[in-house]
């Protein structure tokens, strides 16, 4: 085993060097599921071994003349210290199998295999969590100090948080990983874990030498000695062209792993959770989805423009601040002739069918007017008036046009159910007959 | 022989000569009665052509007639449906079609059975739709309003008990009404502070707002404030405005004139103060029966409005001496105080209160049992622009001050003396108001005959003339009053027992009478009625309960004559199914009275209330309710007409009128049940 000390210089190169070709490695590898990876960080590793007896010097000229800079050898250092740990571990892990004199059976091949794969997916998130950094050298300028300024350029129209770009570490994560179930897993037995301190209780059965107060800690205090201060850690989208993404010329970091996680499968997964009570909103994540049904359905106060708020307070001033919207009656007490109102008064906001729906309507009472009050002799007119009446009947009843991102199809159900129209006072309907 | 064919047609058409102008200004001269401009219309073709292109406004008593009357009116501007119960969407339909253009104002406060769809017919068709009034629908929802906030040149809306409305319909007419002047929302309890601040918010030209029985809160206020052009804020009984949500209330609000606030049960001089603090031109300030006493400091709320102040209502408020002097001191402006019902009123307290204020017109001291003569004195010697006392059941105050009364204030043209100690000597010295045109003096015990011929002499402007119970009169009193007052609209001599059919044939020259009152008058027979009938072309309102020698005769007369009449009461007469169902003849006939009528037979009840076709309110014996067959009960209530069932406890029906008749008894009777 190293000293620390050595580890100091030779994870600056390690990384600069490892990194630069995974760079490379990972464009082309991409689409490959398994395998690949694999091979990439053994190729890596290797390379570090090979440059190890340079000094700290930040230029080196490495693989198709990038020039990489050590600009942050501590994180560097922290993710190849990381990353040794983890070699070690798999050492320890042939070793296991070599003390069983090779004799190995389904099962327990069965067992390595899971323990190897574990390591490697660890391997890999370390690797990628790397690249981001080195990708950034590559970009700017082959000054250190020029390189400082371009970035705070770049990285102006940055909101939230405003890190100077360069105060923080930017990692990359990749797609297989992010969507992994787990990303903490048992060297023993390989079972995976979503948290490390839940890994950390499983270790418990494992042995006492993993009861110790030291096996039980939160790794990620542990620091490089030395170093005072880390860098800040965030994390790019490996998404291309997303804003997230550190190529992105507006680039916004994300903060945690959490966020990465959150954010690449809303952005660019299919939502494949959709709400058991609507049957309509589709989400990625499933606490979204919990959210959701948290609330779903209670979002009953709506706006002429479609949105819906779950408080009337905040719909109405909603309404108070824009011009020209109104609120949308709810669909329990919705007539026709109300929901036509509404659709009308969302002039400003209406798509190609609420458009057509508000002329038809116009068209149906403009030509009645003009029928009713071009025809001088009206006296007889009781059927006359009854036909002029009844096309309102039929306008009002055809709410096809009803904006339809608003309303769903259960809520346009609703609506044709409620066209029949009962009439304001309850007992009329039987009264009409009687009535001389 | 061409020229003498034409003088010939000249002749016969002798009205081609005149001008439409001329028309239309005599028109407006005839206008003034119903009747008169009917018979006009009727003189030739011209004329009724004339007269239907000159109305503006209509009042139908039935709405099936709205296609025939609004064919021949084509010109109409209001329409005033508060006679037809039922509009059905249909009708709604035709007005829309017919008068849509022209149409400006719209009345169905008193309808209902239209929905959604009928308003929406009028709010796109009339398309100058300014005011609509749609007052007591009750059934109305939000869905409705949305459709009223297609009326876009709407100006005037009234809402009044519209309960099932909610924050969504005010808003959809905030969004769609935005010149609103004038809002009604008084008793839509379903309404909060969302839908009125909205309301504030988007309608700007908001003058008048009334929020009574509203269940907000000060937040909205915050923004009604806000309002550059408000005048009239009405905030009756709005128990959810409290001090806490008025505290950082600012505003400066100029415009505001008339602010109600009464019955807010959590307003208290903190939160009026708040309220008042930017309101520096209010005129007229209503606090009845607020919670707080009007104490000192109460008083300094008024600090920021006293300059401006004319009026001010503490009804039934717990009023201290000092809060009115310091009232009196700070508001010299007033020029209406109504004090009616606080009954911790002084003499020192009132004599304070208006002894600086000289341009005092209105007083209301009603039941304000501790004043004696003296505060009155006080009143009469430091208000002589006076225009109006009321001061009812002031029993302490002595006869001398009635005097004092009438020869300061010679201004006085309102006048309440109900059970006071009034006698003749006062009622002549009133009677040198030459002004005066209305007098209660109901339950005055010592007034004659004499005094009333004062009154004959003197005002002959009187309009309105109440004696109710009050027994020392006679023919010759009614006589003298029919002799001099002339344009007498309102009578009521209930309980007078010693009138008899003398006094109603000399009331009947008085052409205007309007209400006729006679409960309990047991000499009155139908020849009297009859000269009613017959001279009182203008007759509305008429109560002949108790009169027991009114029979069908009467009743026959009426409808025959009195084609105006509006409310009848007929219970405790001697008539029968003949002259109830007579009364169908009377097309605007809405309140029947006939309890415990024993002539009647459910058949008869049945046939008249099926005859009257504009009935809204029917009360009749609780027996009959099972007798009438329930589908015809069901059929009045569905054409608008509810009925009230009493059910007196009917012992010895003769004895408990005599007991009535005599007033010592009656008042016995009466301080025992205010005991109790």
């Amino acid at each position: 085993m190293r000293t620390k000390n050595m580890e100091t210089g030779e994870d600056d190169l390690c990384k600069n060097n490892w990194g630069s070709a995974s760079i490379l490695d990972y464009e082309m590898a991409r689409e490959d599921e398994e395998e690949e990876p694999n091979l990439h960080v053994f190729k890596a590793s290797s390379s570090c071994q090979d440059n190890n007896n340079n000094g700290g010097q930040a230029s080196v000229d490495f693989l198709q003349g990038v020039k990489a800079q050590a600009w942050d050898p501590r994180t560097m250092l922290c993710n190849l210290s990381f990353m040794e740990h983890k070699i070690h571990e798999l050492q320890g892990l042939v070793h296991l199998i070599l003390g069983r004199n090779g004799q190995l059976q389904d099962e327990q091949r069965q067992l390595v295999t899971a323990d190897l794969t574990s390591i490697i997916i660890q391997l890999i998130s370390t690797a990628g969590s790397l690249l981001p950094s080195v990708k950034h050298h590559n970009m700017s300028t082959t000054a250190p100090g020029s390189a400082f300024h371009e970035m705070k350029n770049e990285d102006d129209a940055e909101e939230g948080e405003n890190l100077p770009p360069g105060s923080y570490e930017i990692k990359q994560l990749e797609k297989e990983e992010i969507l992994a179930p787990h990303t903490n897993f048992c060297t023993i037995c390989g079972k995976g874990f979503k948290r490390d301190a839940n890994l950390r209780m499983h270790m418990r059965g494992h042995g006492d030498e993993y009861k110790t107060p030291a096996a039980l800690a939160k790794p990620t205090k542990e620091t490089v000695p030395g170093s005072e201060q880390m860098l800040v850690k965030r994390y790019s989208c490996p998404f291309p062209g997303c804003k997230r993404n550190k190529d992105h010329k507006k680039f916004q970091p994300l903060k945690t792993i959490l966020c990465v996680k959150n954010h690449y499968k809303r952005t660019h997964c299919d939502k494949s959770f959709t709400c058991s009570r609507c049957h309509t909103k589709k989400f990625s994540v499933i606490a979204d989805l919990k959210t959701h049904e948290k609330h779903c359905g209670k979002n009953k106060w709506l706006c002429s423009c479609g949105t819906t708020f779950s408080r009337k307070d905040k719909l109405f001033g909603h309404i108070a601040l824009f011009q020209g919207h109104t609120p949308a009656i709810p669909l329990e007490e919705t007539k026709p002739s109300a929901a036509a109102s509404s659709q009308r008064g969302s002039s400003g906001c209406g798509n190609n069918n609420n458009n057509a729906g508000m002329v038809s309507f116009n068209l149906g009472s403009a030509t009645n007017a003009n029928q009713e009050t071009s025809q001088p002799c009206f006296m007889d007119g009781k059927i006359s008036f009854e036909e002029s009446f009844s096309p309102l009947s039929s306008d009002t009843c055809n709410f096809g046009g009803f904006p339809r991102s608003i309303f769903d199809d259960s809520f346009q159900m609703l609506i044709s159910s409620a066209c029949g129209c009962s009439p304001i006072n309850g007992g009329d309907g039987s009264v009409s007959d009687t009535s001389v | 022989m061409k020229k003498a064919k034409q003088i010939q047609h000249m002749i016969s058409k002798p009205f081609d000569l005149l001008s439409e102008e001329l028309v239309f200004i005599i028109l407006d001269l005839v206008a003034q009665n119903p009747s008169d401009l009917k018979s006009f219309s009727l003189t030739c073709k011209w004329f009724y052509q004339v007269e239907a292109r000159h109305r503006r406004s209509l009042k139908p008593l039935r709405a099936e007639y709205l296609p025939r009357i609004l064919t021949r009116y084509r010109n109409t501007a209001d329409l005033d449906l508060s006679f037809c119960p039922r509009v059905t969407d249909y009708a709604l339909s035709v007005v829309g079609c017919l008068s849509g253009p022209t149409l400006r104002s719209v009345d169905l406060s008193r309808s209902f059975s239209f929905s959604a769809a009928g308003l929406l017919r009028l709010a796109v068709k009339c398309v100058s739709l300014v005011e609509i009034d749609l007052s007591n629908a009750t059934e109305m929802r939000d869905a409705a309003a949305a459709v009223v906030a297609e009326a876009k040149s709407l100006e005037r809306l009234k809402l009044g008990r519209c309960k099932k409305l909610t924050d969504m319909g005010i808003g959809c007419i905030a969004v769609g009404c935005r010149k609103l002047k004038r809002v009604s929302l008084k008793w839509c309890v379903g309404v909060g502070d969302l839908g009125v601040g909205l309301l504030a918010v988007k309608c700007k030209d908001i003058r008048s707002l009334d929020l009574s029985y509203l269940p907000i809160t000060g937040k909205c206020l915050h923004d009604v404030l806000k309002l550059q052009h408000l005048e009239e804020l009405l905030l009756q009984g709005c128990f959810g405005v409290d001090d806490d949500s008025l505290k950082s209330l600012t505003h400066h609000c100029n415009s505001l004139k008339n602010l109600d606030a009464s019955s807010c049960q959590n307003l208290t001089q903190r939160g009026l103060t708040s309220l008042l603090s930017g309101a520096g031109c209010l005129e007229r300030l209503d606090l009845a029966h607020s919670s707080s006493v009007i104490s000192l400091d109460f008083a300094s709320s008024l600090n920021k409005v006293s300059s401006a102040l004319q009026s001010i209502r503490l009804d039934g408020c717990a009023v201290t001496c000092d809060g009115l002097k310091a009232i009196g001191t700070l508001c010299i402006s007033l020029r209406e105080v109504s004090l009616s019902k606080c009954v911790t009123v002084t003499d020192e307290g009132l004599s304070c209160l208006v002894m600086k204020l000289k341009d005092l017109r209105k007083l209301d001291i009603t039941c304000c049992r501790k004043l004696t003569g003296v505060s009155i004195t006080q009143v009469a010697s430091s208000c002589p622009l006076l225009v109006s006392l009321k001061m009812e059941s002031c029993s302490l105050v002595s006869r001398d001050a009635f005097w004092l009364i009438g020869h300061k204030c010679r201004l006085l043209e309102e006048l309440d003396f109900t059970d006071n100690e009034i006698d003749d000597e006062g009622l002549k010295s009133i009677s040198s108001c030459r002004s005066l045109s209305s007098l209660k003096l109901g339950i005055c015990l010592n007034i004659t005959d004499r005094g009333l011929s004062y009154i004959g002499m003197g005002c002959s402007n009187l309009r309105e003339l109440d004696l109710y119970r009050s027994v020392g009169i006679t023919d010759v009193g009614i006589s003298s009053i029919a002799q001099g007052c002339c344009h007498l609209e309102t009578i009521n001599i209930s309980y007078c027992k010693d009138i008899t059919d003398k006094s109603l044939v000399s009331l009947s020259k008085c052409s205007m009478l309007q209400t006729f009152e006679s409960r309990g008058c047991p000499h009155i027979t139908c020849q009297g009625l009859a000269a009613i009938a017959v001279r009182c072309k203008r007759l509305s309102k008429l109560d002949l309960k108790k009169c027991p020698f009114i029979n069908d005769s009467g009743l026959l007369t009426l409808a025959h004559f009195s084609q105006g009449l509006k409310q009848i009461s007929v219970s405790e007469t001697g008539v029968t199914d003949v002259g109830l169902v007579s009364l169908a003849n009377i097309g605007c006939l809405q309140n029947i009275a006939a309890v415990n009528t024993r002539g009647l037979s459910p058949s008869g009840v049945a046939a008249a209330l099926v005859g009257c076709g504009g009935l809204r309110k029917v009360k009749l014996h609780a027996s009959l309710r099972s007798l009438l067959p329930s589908s015809l009960i069901n059929h009045m209530e569905a054409r608008g007409c509810s009925f009230l069932w009493k059910d007196y406890n009917n012992h010895n029906n003769s004895n408990t009128l005599q007991a009535e008749l005599d007033p010592k008894y009656w008042k016995l009777q009466l301080e025992e049940d205010i005991e109790l």
